[in-house]
């Protein structure tokens, strides 16, 4: 079977829908000649009337797809930069997400905002390292940050085929991740429904996006001693607490790691729901990026703000301590 | 469109603004309003130049463009007060009316917002064929946002249909154009390459003219236009000024603007005999307004995140407390 990697899961996603969908239209940033290689030969393929490159106007080139998606279009916004979300905060979530309830239903706004490279690059610095899918969850706008090819390419058709604006981050850390697979299986998948990668009865780790792969590492590294179960929720909204409940039923233990922000990242808001609602045997834990994290430029400085490996093994060997 | 039929037009907006300053204060419709009283002549106008299926977006001042481009003044003004039966089944209010049968995109609660949603339009209706044009209304407070001077680029580079309209009333809220503005607002439109004209927007007829030219050359692939609108407020900013007593414009300066009335230009142009009749249809429909109005139903709180996803998706409640689809 070929090996498929993330980067090109979310080309074919966009490929396909392209050519299913007249409706579908990609906005964006040099898209024409693919600097991110989402788009690569897309233009060509579908020319300028569908492909269409866009002058550095980012808040107004947002809400120009708003438009176009009331006047029937499905627009798909590539962003280089997951920086430039808050610059186009306003017009994604003030303007396309409010419009259906504003008008009491009279429209929706099926618009896809994507990011291919979100979170830290590494070396890029304060601007260019965020990963805001919480700030986007907080607000209700559907959010998915898919871990695997398979899910890659499953979320973005399901975005693009959303009758509501969803935003997909694709982490740069999870880029190269490469999966054996047949291209003929790769289907949609539900937003709102979460997927456990490897089966443990001692703790489920909640991890997102390019830390699923850590997670999978710390599962493999301490397989000897703790029987990890890793729990992704694809989506993080809307999230499913139902599968969360499930996988909680069977370990009783939660630790989190989340990209995000400590204060009112989705970490925050998986563990307070668990002690709430679900079935704990210890108190969970939470790996995240510090309170107000900025990340600065050098390398050591840059990857000492965000989650690691080592953190969640810590963890994890915490919360079970007393098992 | 008639000469009386624009008058028509102008008087529904004045007595439907007039009526809903009253439910204002008799607490009806909650939150106030930003009367339009003053520049109907422009809504009037330029919605006079257009066809049914043209898109328009407004403003937080909105009321006169929505009714203009065809909406119902009783679901209108139920909306204003919250009900169901209003045209956005009281989700929207004042600031949020919108009627996509009818091509009006909405008004808007953010300022200079509705350009990009408009051009956007016009390019999406420019592809699927046709002669379809889009109309972009904001004020004088507008040319300041960063977000419609970059819509201007995009519509002048890829000459899209989309008329924009300023409405310059002298005011961003409570600032002078002369305290906001370096340059000139048609120099904005100039700078991109825009045919830009300011006209008098007291004057119905000057706008329609006006307008009806800039839409006949967008229709034919000319590209867009820009109309600088020259107009007065006659009210407040909003109803909270009538208690809060705002000074910003003087007794003389008041009198002076509001001394000639656009629904007097208009009006001096029909008979007496026919102006009456007019007013008078306009009443009929007003008191028709505010009664199905006051006699809509309240929604149900328990729909209160109705509509929120298209597809009928619940979060949780704030109680935590699982919602059903």
């Amino acid at each position: 079977m070929p090996l498929l990697s993330y980067l090109k899961a979310l080309h074919r996603a966009l490929g396909d829908e392209l050519a299913r969908d007249s409706a579908v239209c990609v906005f964006g940033e040099d898209i024409g000649v693919g600097v991110n290689n989402v788009t690569s030969g897309l233009l060509k393929r579908y020319g300028p009337d569908r492909v269409v490159d866009m002058p550095l106007s980012e808040q107004a080139f947002t809400s120009f797809a708003t438009g176009a998606a009331i006047a029937g279009r499905r627009p798909v916004i590539e962003f280089q930069i997951p920086s430039l979300l808050f610059l186009v905060f306003e017009q994604i979530v003030n303007q396309a997400h409010k419009f259906s309830l504003m008008t009491g239903g009279q429209t929706g706004v099926p618009v896809t905002y994507f990011l291919p490279g979100s979170g830290s690059r590494v070396g890029w610095a304060g601007q260019h390292s965020d990963h805001p899918y919480s700030l986007f969850a907080h607000a209700g706008v559907k959010t998915v940050v898919p871990a695997t090819p398979t899910d890659a390419y499953g979320l973005f058709v399901t975005a693009i085929r959303d009758d509501d604006p969803v935003v997909l981050f694709g982490p740069s850390g999870s880029m190269g991740v490469r999966e054996d697979l047949d291209l003929e299986a790769l289907a949609p998948v539900p937003l709102g429904v979460g997927r456990v990668h490897r089966p443990g009865t001692d703790v489920t780790v909640v991890a997102i996006g390019h830390l699923v792969q850590t997670a999978l590492a710390v599962a493999d590294r301490l397989a000897d001693q703790v029987s990890v179960e890793v729990f992704d929720p694809r989506t993080v909204y809307p999230f499913d607490w139902p599968g969360l409940a499930a996988s909680l039923a069977r370990t009783g233990r939660l630790v989190v790691i989340d990209d995000s922000n400590r204060t009112c990242g989705i970490g925050g808001e998986i563990v307070a729901t668990a002690a709430e609602e679900m079935r704990l045997v210890a108190p969970p834990k939470r790996i995240t990026r510090p309170d107000g994290a900025v990340l600065p430029f050098a390398i050591e400085l840059d990857r000492a703000l965000q989650p690691s490996e080592d953190q969640l093994i810590t963890a994890v060997l915490e919360v079970v301590k007393d098992a | 469109m008639t000469v009386a039929e624009r008058y028509r037009t102008m008087r529904l907006i004045r007595r439907f603004e007039e009526r809903a300053i009253e439910l204002v204060r008799a607490g009806e419709i909650v939150g106030g309003i930003h009367p339009y009283i003053g520049q109907e002549a422009i809504a009037a106008g330029v919605c006079a130049a257009l066809r049914v299926d043209d898109v328009v977006t407004s403003t937080h001042r909105g009321h006169g463009h929505v009714l203009a481009k065809g909406a119902d003044p009783a679901r209108m003004m139920a909306e204003l007060a919250g009900r169901e039966n209003g045209l956005n089944r009281g989700r929207g209010g004042s600031m949020h009316a919108a009627d996509f049968s009818l091509g009006i995109y909405g008004a808007n609660g953010i300022v200079g917002a509705g350009g990009p949603i408009a051009t956007g339009a016009a390019w999406a209706m420019r592809q699927s064929g046709g002669d379809r044009i889009a109309v972009s209304f904001f004020g004088d407070g507008a040319v300041n946002q960063g977000v419609l001077l970059e819509t201007l680029n995009l519509a002048a580079l890829w000459r899209l249909p989309v008329l924009f309209v300023c409405e310059n009333n002298g005011y961003a809220t409570t600032l002078t154009v002369a305290a906001a503005v370096a340059g000139t607002i048609t120099g904005r439109a100039a700078a991109f390459g825009i045919p830009a004209s300011t006209v008098d927007g007291m004057d119905a007829e000057a706008v329609y003219e006006a307008a009806t030219v800039a839409v006949e050359a967008a229709r034919g692939g000319a590209g867009p236009a820009f109309l600088e609108c020259l107009t007065y407020r006659f009210d407040a900013h909003h109803t909270w000024e009538h208690k809060a007593k705002v000074r910003y414009r003087t007794a003389d300066e008041l009198a002076s603007g509001r001394a000639r009335d656009p629904l007097d230009v208009q009006g001096a142009r029909l008979s007496e005999v026919e102006r009456t009749a007019l007013d008078q249809a306009v009443e009929a429909t007003l008191e028709h307004a505010v009664a199905f109005a006051l006699d809509g139903p309240h929604p149900d709180p328990a729909g209160a995140l109705d509509h929120l996803y298209r597809d009928g998706l619940r979060g949780r409640s704030g109680t935590g407390a699982r919602m059903v689809i």
